[in-house]
């Protein structure tokens, strides 16, 4: 499975790079199934790492996004009003959720990398 | 847990396992929206062995079951198959099901699994008086059924019967893929096709030849995500959403079910009679034309409204027709096709309108 080198890791499945980009990674996208609808904050809220700040739809569930670090959102990626599937297709490319300015870039370090992220999916 | 005689067929081909009504069951193969479309333009083939199959044998079995049921059992023709429910005695359901009329003494019912519990006692206590041998054979009973419009084309080598003259709604004892079936045109898909009620371990050789000599025709395994989403398409009730013992048939539009005419009492008789011209809420079906999806449980307004007047019984966003539907109870008085509520979703309100059920029908 595709866990890219460069990007911090959370245990609830959600990916960081290091200028605030996140989004799910590709296990999650695997657990969520098809992908129909995403729902996101609007830009300015403040999110709080390990907390709720959007939801993800496959046809049978709503499965809550977490905030991998906290910090004030500042974009947020428009085109999966339309088109969801790209989350599904390119999770850590084009299928980006939201940007955020960390206001606690010390969280970051506390994330897992590539390599201990990869070894918690694999004794999942 | 129980595990279906096809739990290891299931595993071999990727599926998903979940806990359902005490039984482990595929909820997803390939993906529900793959296995959905595929039911609706080819064919899927579906393990249903934890429904519930209940056997009324004797000379009063007819009448033991329309004491039992809201229909009329010993009116039916041997080879028919109708829907019908058993209610409590307040007129509420306890479960919807489908009997089949296999003999001149002989009915098997079909129940959920969720409620087979359930039925089985309230079936015991009202047939007691009745010369009637019951039998519950759901556990030496598997289903398998193949549902699309290429069912009948991928099913037909392994049958002798012609199965352009089997009608829809009928269940007959016969042969296929070398073991003895109930052979049903019944289904929960809103497609044409086939259930196959079989002894437990028959399950295994129907299985593995029909998947076989379907899947260069398209033929997938479908998992009971897809087969909710299908359901719902199809404006189909499922208990414990749109059916609970807090609901009348009449609420949940299925008054037609309700044989009020029958001679001789039934059980929930006195209270249905009552709840036909008085119901307390509606079942309808809602087309989304905002954004977002409506899921169980979630709060039906009318527009601006503050005050929720009813609630979302189901909900998804549609394989087929590309937009999101659900099913919700709102106020008689609002349940005109057209009215328009709003649902809401989490912090935000969609706007949806009645449309009439089901969502989807078939062309043919």
């Amino acid at each position: 499975m595709d866990i890219p080198g460069n990007l911090k890791y959370s245990d609830e499945h959600e990916w960081i790079a290091a200028d605030g980009t996140m989004g799910i990674t590709a296990f999650a996208v695997e657990q969520i199934g098809d992908i129909v609808y995403v729902e996101l904050p609007p830009v300015g809220t403040i999110v709080e790492a390990t907390k709720p700040f959007g939801v993800i739809e496959s046809v049978k569930a709503v499965s809550e996004l977490f905030a991998p670090a906290s910090g004030k959102v500042v974009a947020i990626n428009t085109s999966l009003a339309d088109a969801p599937e790209t989350v599904a297709s390119d999770c850590y490319g084009a299928g980006w959720l939201v940007k955020i300015e960390m206001s606690k870039p010390a969280e970051v370090a506390a994330l897992k990398d590539a390599v201990a992220y990869g070894a918690m999916i694999a004794s999942h | 847990m129980n595990q279906t005689a096809l739990d290891a067929r299931h595993r071999a081909l990727g599926a998903r396992m979940v806990p359902y009504a005490g039984w482990e069951m595929p909820v997803q193969y390939s993906g529900i929206v793959d296995e959905h479309q595929t039911v609706r333009t080819a064919a899927g083939l579906f393990d249903l062995t934890h429904m519930g199959e209940l056997w009324f044998e004797g000379p009063e079995a007819g009448a033991a079951l329309d004491y039992a049921v809201l229909t009329t059992p010993s009116k039916m023709p041997i080879g028919k198959a109708h829907y019908s429910m058993i209610c409590t005695p307040e007129g509420t359901v306890i479960d919807d099901l489908i009997v089949y009329r296999l003999g001149e003494q002989r009915w098997m019912v079909v129940a959920n699994a969720s409620n087979v519990v359930p039925v089985v006692a309230a079936m015991k206590e009202r047939i007691a008086k009745f010369n009637v041998k019951f039998d519950d054979a759901t556990m030496r009973t598997s289903l398998v059924a193949i549902q699309g419009p290429l069912a009948a084309e991928i099913l037909q080598p392994f049958i002798d019967i012609d199965l352009s003259k089997v009608k829809y709604y009928s269940g007959q004892e016969t042969r296929a893929c070398g073991v003895p079936v109930l052979l049903a045109r019944t289904g929960y898909t809103g497609e044409d096709g086939f259930e196959l009620f079989v002894a437990w371990d028959d399950a295994v050789p129907v299985w593995d030849k029909l998947l076989a000599a379907g899947l260069p025709k398209g033929l997938k395994p479908v998992g009971l995500g897809a087969r909710d989403s299908l359901r719902l398409e199809a404006g189909m009730p499922l208990y414990g959403q749109e059916l609970s013992r807090d609901t009348t048939p009449f609420e949940a539009g299925l008054g037609r079910v309700v044989k009020l005419d029958k001679p001789g009492d039934f059980v929930g008789r006195a209270a249905l009679e009552r709840a036909k011209g008085a119901p307390r809420k509606q079942l309808v079906g809602l087309k989304l034309t905002d954004r977002g999806i409506a899921r169980t449980g979630y709060p039906v307004y009318l527009p601006a409204a503050s005050e929720a007047c009813g609630s979302v019984t189901s909900g998804t966003s549609s394989p087929t027709l590309g937009y999101s539907v659900a099913m919700a109870f709102v106020p008689v008085a609002s349940s005109a096709v057209g009215t328009v509520f709003e649902l809401g979703i989490r912090n935000l309100r969609a706007t949806a309108t009645v449309v009439p059920l089901p969502f989807y029908k078939r062309s043919t």
